[in-house]
């Protein structure tokens, strides 16, 4: 039966282009169209939906500009030392709930709550402490990021096998012995996820800052963009955004090797 | 014989969660001494004395309940619209598998996506109202709901579906009577995830905008300068969050089947 089935599948040649291929080209196809559509109609206020051209000419206008890249650099650099700050120092206090049952108990329920409260209510607190320069814009995406690193670092601590923690003790190492050779290996799931998820809300906490009280970055960028009403910037400013977002999510994962561990 | 242990452990039990509220008083307190001896500056942090003052001030005069019952009815639009688009949009998902293969990972693409960045986009299409609000809580809260949904489907348990065809049921019959209900708890899993990103969204959003409820005071006291008022809504936000999650938790345990 099985030796039928191969040669009735070598036979007859695999489509070029698969069903689901065909389907995502069509869903594509059907929303520009509609698009297109809508912004030929009149139905909507005139340049809310500017047409796919105007967008396709202010992407490539915002390409080509220094003054885009500048802007760009402002805002991975806040994002990358909001990530640093953030990350390092929940992975540090993640390792310490997760390896003390008592310190958990008595402080990962506010960390837990505190968690998904919407983080940019703490910038008028962090303009009155650091400033309305960038460094306002790094501690709004630091204490975004830090949450769910810690969160998910103290909850895959407590998951590690017990057998490699008796191994480690076995052999005598000391307390950061144990955290580099046991205890990060063995969670490196977790403290990647935690790290992608943290990079989404230092992203998102940064951003938002700028669009709030800033003069460069790009968030700025929207905001001056939505104040003049250059329609067509604002989309292709958030295309660029979310490819960006979408992309440096996804090289995270591919970095830390999720698909090897999801693999084995 | 059995009271001292039982005693001793819930003495035990009870120990973490003093010391933890212990360390927080202590902060508090640590924290009005250094303001009240000038070692911090009460023009950029204000002593707690004055944010536990504030309180009663933000409540009778600030309209506080009204505006939490303004924040508490966007949430509410928005996860009424989400479970009936998100839950309606996985069920089709799981329905029709080729629609599944490929729009899956697109879905799981913008469930990473920095929606909150659009909000300029919204107040031009919705203009400057409870819409904008509402819709952005909305939009990004749409993919988790949907993944769920598509993930409690596809995980019921092939005996209890195999149980459904030997009762000879018809496709409606097999998706009320077995698939729906099995589904249940992590479609409702997906539900307050979608939940936590609305009320994210919208207190955020309404802070940004400057309308609406929570998130506009906190922005109104701030450019007002009134510190103490500022912290003290920002302690009500936090307050309104965590018994908002705490509330959901319970009502996702009770649906969740025990054992």
């Amino acid at each position: 039966m099985a030796e039928t089935g191969r040669l009735t599948s070598a036979g007859s040649p695999a489509p070029l282009v698969g069903p689901v291929t065909l389907l995502r080209v069509a869903i594509i196809l059907g929303a520009l169209a509609i698009w297109e559509l809508l912004a030929h109609s009149g139905w909507l206020y005139r340049d809310v939906v500017p047409s796919l051209l105007a967008i396709g000419r202010a992407l490539y206008a915002l390409l080509t500009s220094g003054d885009y890249y500048f802007n760009l650099g402002v805002t991975v650099g806040e994002i990358g030392l909001a990530l640093a700050i953030g990350a390092l120092s929940g992975v540090a206090i993640g390792l310490l709930l997760g390896a003390n049952r008592f310190l958990s108990k008595a402080y990962e329920p506010y960390l837990y709550y505190l968690g998904p409260t919407p983080k940019i209510i703490f910038f008028p607190v962090m303009i009155m402490w650091f400033g309305v320069g960038v460094e306002s814009k790094i501690a709004i995406g630091a204490l975004s990021c830090f949450f769910p690193v810690v969160l998910s670092v103290a909850a895959g601590m407590r998951a590690i096998d017990k057998v490699l923690v008796r191994v480690g003790k076995s052999f005598r190492a000391d307390p950061w012995q144990m955290a580099v050779k046991i205890y990060l290996p063995a969670m490196r799931h977790p403290v990647i996820n935690g790290v992608r998820l943290g990079l989404g809300f230092a992203l998102i906490g940064t951003l938002l800052a700028e669009t709030k009280l800033s003069n460069k970055g790009i968030g700025f960028l929207i905001i001056q963009a939505y104040s003049i009403f250059d329609m067509p910037r604002m989309y292709a400013m958030l295309i660029v955004l979310f490819v960006l977002a979408i992309g440096a999510n996804a090289l995270v994962g591919r970095l830390g090797g999720l698909d090897s561990i999801k693999r084995s | 014989m059995t009271a001292a242990p039982t005693k001793c452990s819930t003495l035990n039990g009870l120990a973490p969660a003093a010391v933890g509220f212990g360390s927080l008083v202590a902060f508090f307190i640590a924290a009005e001494i250094l303001i009240q001896f000038g070692v911090l500056n009460r023009f950029i942090v204000p002593p707690p004395s004055e944010i536990i003052g504030s309180f009663y001030r933000i409540i009778t005069e600030e309209h506080v309940f009204s505006r939490f019952l303004l924040t508490a009815g966007e949430c509410l639009t928005a996860g009424v619209m989400l479970t009936v688009f998100g839950v309606t949009g996985g069920v089709l998902m799981h329905r029709f598998r080729l629609l599944q293969q490929a729009c899956e990972t697109w879905v799981a693409a913008l469930a990473s996506a920095p929606f909150v960045l659009m909000y300029p986009l919204f107040l031009v299409i919705f203009g400057r109202n409870a819409w904008t609000i509402i819709m952005m809580g909305f939009v990004a809260a749409l993919p988790p709901v949907i993944l769920k949904t598509i993930e409690g489907l596809s995980g019921t348990r092939k005996v209890l579906v195999n149980v459904g065809r030997s009762f000879n049921l018809s496709t409606t019959q097999q998706f009320w009577k077995i698939l729906f209900p099995a589904a249940l708890p992590t479609i409702f899993v997906g539900i307050r995830l979608g939940l936590i990103f609305a009320l994210i969204n919208i207190v955020g959003t309404e802070f940004l905008i400057n309308f609406g409820g929570l998130g506009q005071l906190i922005e109104d006291l701030a450019e007002r300068y009134d510190l103490a008022g500022t912290y003290a809504a920002i302690c009500f936000v936090i307050l309104v969050s965590v018994l908002f999650f705490m509330a959901l938790e319970k009502a996702e345990r009770w649906l969740r089947p025990v054992g």
